[in-house]
């Protein structure tokens, strides 16, 4: 199931102004596994997937892709080496429609416009969005452009897939969806990293998963290890009680 | 509905058909125009409504698909409209030359301009745009080789195709504008369904999804300014033609920089006919309250136009276009 390490954080850390909110991360993604990225609210897993595309600069750390060392690679060049990312509040280009946004994604491979089209097509197809796929981005429902997101994402065919809790906020039928979603893309051969903030629906997904809390990593392993990793119990039961 | 590969591509080839019929029907009516408008004043407010619509498609290129505001064209419009004149008076260069003259200068001039701005966030870009084009109008009132404040007269000569020159006839001006009208129309619809132009659209929606999704976000401005920057300057070398004389105030004045944009905010910013349908409300309505509400020095025409957008903005803000209905988003 899991071959050679696709992406390798090292000591990784980022730090806005005062706030630290990554902190000597290091783990690594095998090829091919899907891994869950858990943890608390304000626990630094967005600003660790934006630090793995591009979208922020790490403060100290390196991060590399496939064998290369990508920390300062800017995040278009990271995109076309097979990085995808959805962004966990979702960020469509609304004045355009749900097609054309995923033919921005597939741009990325091809120039020629109608390629690009069929390639957008059969990607909407393939998320379940295709019946929409004329309407504009800004009149999706929420799930819709959870879903968009990640068609628009899996039109630059990446080897890793980013996924920022785009399970988040459904109902049980639509996350079970979202559930098959994700196996019939790691079916593809791509690697997925996955945010989820619920352990009921990520655990079972998962191959392994990395907990952060503040910044650092907590635990790392395969869920059943996690789940009774006593600091990841008391990070977790710790935020239960600070939200109750 | 149906959907998939086949049915995606069939119906866009259908909209794309459609659309160029639309567009041919309606620049062959205006080409036929002037048959039917014979009042010279009529066909003088014509010819400003196409220069004024083809000016605004290309700002439309930066400022409506790229999203990047420019408050400053009428700086590329001088630059079209001083390398025609300089070079035809100068050194009998055909304005034809000069008017390609003119818009290389302007491409370079706009990259130039982009290289530093294009990577400052949010409102530095318009800001920019607007204090270097009143720069180059100072510049342009006190620079002698170019005739100063007091401009550059165009020779009287025969009427020609060859020089742009015709003393009475409006037609011809009527042509050259629909015709820059055509081809800055034609370079929007092509490269808007290039990757360029999806790249644009991109940017001014979601410049950090779009750089996630492979988009060269400062490429992407660069080649849009330089676009739009070409369009802007040919036009500018007609305007001047039309005038035969020029000075800084007639052809760069902040006046152009907002008449530019005007239009395509009127009618539909980022859609191909935005800018002729502003352009077609604007211009004939400055030019009737100038004819009997007074001269152009009162700029009461400008708070005219202001009024006017700030209104459609207030309950339209995607333009007048939007009133007409759609079937459904184009795929
Ligand atoms: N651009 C930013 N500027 C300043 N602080 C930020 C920024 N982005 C995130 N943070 C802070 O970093 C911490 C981690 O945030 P985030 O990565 O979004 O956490 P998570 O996704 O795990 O909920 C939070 O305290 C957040 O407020
Ligand atoms: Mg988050």
């Amino acid at each position: 199931m899991s071959g050679a390490a696709i992406l390798e954080l090292a000591s990784v850390s980022k730090r806005f102004e005062g706030l630290v909110a990554n902190s000597e991360v290091s783990f690594s993604v095998a090829e091919g596994e899907i891994l869950g990225l858990i943890g608390p609210n304000g626990a630094g897993k967005s600003t660790l997937f934006s630090l793995i595309a591009g979208a922020l600069v790490p403060t100290a750390g390196t991060i590399r892709f496939a064998g290369a060392d990508i920390t300062a690679l800017p995040a278009p060049e990271r995109c076309r080496q097979g990085i995808g990312r959805t962004f966990q509040v979702p960020r469509s280009f609304d004045s355009m429609s749900v097609l054309e946004n995923v033919m921005v994604g597939s741009f990325v491979r091809s120039s020629s416009s109608s390629a690009a089209r069929a390639k957008a097509a059969a990607v909407l197809e393939f998320v379940g969005l295709a019946p929409r796929a004329a309407s504009f981005a800004g009149a999706l429902t929420p799930p819709e452009k959870r879903r968009l997101e990640v068609a628009r994402a899996l039109a630059t065919e990446p080897k890793l897939l980013l996924l920022d809790e785009v399970l988040a906020g459904l109902t049980p039928a639509e996350a079970r969806a979202g559930v098959d979603l994700v196996r019939a893309i790691r079916a593809r051969g791509i690697t997925v990293v996955m945010v989820e903030h619920v352990m009921e629906i990520v655990m079972p997904l998962v191959d392994r998963a990395v907990v952060l809390d503040i910044g650092r990593v907590l635990a790392v392993g395969s869920p059943a290890e996690v789940v009774r990793n006593e600091a990841v119990i008391a990070a977790y039961l710790g935020e239960r009680h600070r939200a109750a | 509905m149906p959907h998939g590969e086949a049915a995606t591509a069939e119906s866009f080839r259908s909209a794309r058909v459609r659309r160029f019929l639309v567009a041919a029907l309606v620049f062959a009516a205006l080409a036929l125009s002037p048959l039917a408008i014979r009042s010279v004043y009529l066909q003088n407010v014509l010819v400003l409504t196409l220069l004024y619509a083809a000016v605004s498609q290309s700002w439309n290129i930066l400022g409506g698909y790229c999203g990047q505001i420019s408050l400053g064209h009428g700086l590329y419009f001088g630059i079209g409209a001083y390398a025609t004149s300089v070079l035809f008076v100068t050194w009998g260069i055909l304005p034809w030359g000069g008017m390609i003259v003119g818009g290389v200068l302007a491409v370079a001039v706009a990259l130039l301009i982009g290289y530093p701005c294009f990577r400052l966030q949010g409102h530095y870009f318009a800001i920019a745009t607007l204090v270097i084009a009143q720069s180059g109008l100072v510049l342009m009132q006190n620079w002698d080789f170019v005739g100063a404040a007091r401009g550059i007269q165009w020779p009287f000569g025969p009427d020609s195709w060859w020089t742009l020159q015709f003393a009475r006839a409006k037609t011809p001006y009527i042509e050259v504008s629909l015709a820059l009208l055509v081809a800055s129309w034609l370079a929007t619809v092509l490269i808007g369904e290039s990757r360029w132009g999806y790249w644009w659209r991109a940017v001014k929606d979601d410049a950090l999804a779009a750089e996630s999704l492979g988009v060269e976000v400062f490429r992407s401005k660069m080649a849009a300014a330089g676009v739009s920057a070409f369009f802007t300057a040919v036009g500018g070398g007609v305007y001047a033609a039309f005038l035969a004389y020029i000075d800084p105030d007639a052809v760069m004045s902040f006046r152009f920089s907002l008449l530019f944009a005007l239009p395509a905010v009127l009618g539909g910013i980022g859609t191909p006919w935005g800018p002729l349908v502003g352009a077609a409300v604007l211009v004939p309505l400055g030019e009737f309250s100038r004819s009997y509400l007074g001269g152009s020095g009162s700029g009461l025409d400008l708070v005219i136009y202001g009024a006017l957008v700030m209104a459609v903005a207030l309950a339209r803000p995607q333009g007048l276009l939007s009133l007409v209905p759609r079937r459904r988003a184009a795929p």
